[in-house]
């Protein structure tokens, strides 16, 4: 068979990582665990069902839509600060001139743009995650929200020019 | 990362989710792998075969639902161990036939599960036990596709001859347990 599923305990040591980066990005450090384990639990429930050739955008749309169940639930709370410091490093430790940090002309240290990330509607920062944690290609971006490549580039877009203005008032404030 | 692989396997088998658990298994002859379903023991592999495959295969014909999860195979891999160390002459554990064909080869391989420790009998014997005295070679081929060996001893059938003939985990695998059970 070209295309059966591989066994679960393969497709989770394969996305297990990206999927941990996403989620890091969507509800910061602090619970991205859990809604990993709620990812990967509910993808072990669905699992026979899935389709298999296409199962990295099917782990990420369920961890999308964990994530959004995760900001729900907290939504009276105080809002997480995302910082997943692993991601600045990984990105610090290679210079990209279309990485967030890169186009915003700021340091790639600065981890307010991580808080920044965390203020932007949850499909702008799902596609900003996806594009520079997850490191995919606008394509799979779009693959994974369930849009169009195009659109997947424009809500990316987006996301950078509203960061680029936070990146703006911080630098004002700092003054 | 492996502390939370664990919990989500723990999490998942409180579930139900999980149809095949696995885990390795030491053997003298290198490492293998032992996997079993709510059922019972359904695959154990000897350490010439190649993992990815066995797991892929298992995923194909039983369930994708296959996870690493050592806990539930903690009986199996003690009975192996004893086995190996010499203290332990037969299996206790329940077992899942649903790998091998239904019928005549299956029959084969509940006769075969049937010879004690340190006898041998011929793939003409297994044939006759099966119900079919003729079919000695469908009986090579039974044996052959033994999906539990060791436990299900196939090594324990031989040549009428004398040779120790063909198995699957290897020619070597095969006299190192007949002498292991005291039979060559």
């Amino acid at each position: 068979m070209a295309h059966a599923l591989p066994p679960f305990q393969a497709f989770l040591d394969e996305h297990l990582e990206p999927v941990g980066a996403f989620l890091r990005g969507m509800v910061g450090p602090n619970d991205a665990e859990d809604c990993l384990q709620e990812t990967f639990l509910a993808a072990l429930r669905a699992y026979p069902r899935a389709e298999p050739r296409n199962l990295r955008a099917w782990i990420l749309t369920i961890a999308r839509r964990k994530a959004i169940d995760h900001h729900r639930s907290r939504a009276g709370r105080a809002k997480p600060v995302a910082e997943p410091q692993e991601l600045i490093d990984r990105q610090a430790g290679r210079v990209r001139s279309d990485s967030a940090a890169g186009a915003l002309g700021m340091s790639t240290r600065h981890s307010e743009i991580w808080a920044a990330v965390a203020e932007l509607p949850p499909s702008q920062r799902a596609a900003v995650v996806l594009r520079f944690a997850v490191d995919l290609r606008y394509r799979d971006v779009g693959e994974a929200l369930g849009t169009s490549e195009e659109a997947a580039r424009q809500s990316v877009h987006e996301a950078l020019k509203k960061l680029r203005a936070s990146a703006q008032q911080l630098k004002e404030m700092a003054r | 990362m492996s502390e939370f692989v664990d919990r989500l396997a723990a999490r998942a088998n409180e579930e139900g989710l999980v149809d095949i658990a696995y885990a390795a298994v030491d053997t003298p002859l290198g490492t293998g792998l032992v996997a079993a379903t709510p059922k019972g023991l359904v695959r154990l592999a000897l350490p010439n075969e190649r993992i990815e495959e066995v797991l892929a295969r298992l995923a194909e014909e039983v369930s994708p639902r296959v996870l690493e999860f050592p806990a539930r195979l903690d009986e199996a891999r003690r009975e192996l161990d004893e086995y190996f160390e010499g203290r332990r002459d037969r299996f206790e554990l329940p077992l899942d036939w649903r790998l091998s064909h239904p019928g005549f080869y299956r029959r084969v391989l509940r006769a075969t599960a049937r010879v004690p420790f340190g006898e041998v009998i011929t793939y003409g014997e297994a044939a006759q036990r099966a119900g079919n005295p003729r079919a000695f070679r469908a009986a090579g081929t039974a044996l052959g596709s033994n999906p539990i060996p060791i436990v299900v001893p196939c090594h324990r059938v031989i040549r009428a001859g004398g040779e120790i003939g063909n198995y699957g985990g290897g020619p070597e695998m095969k006299r190192f347990l007949l002498r292991l059970e005291g039979a060559v």
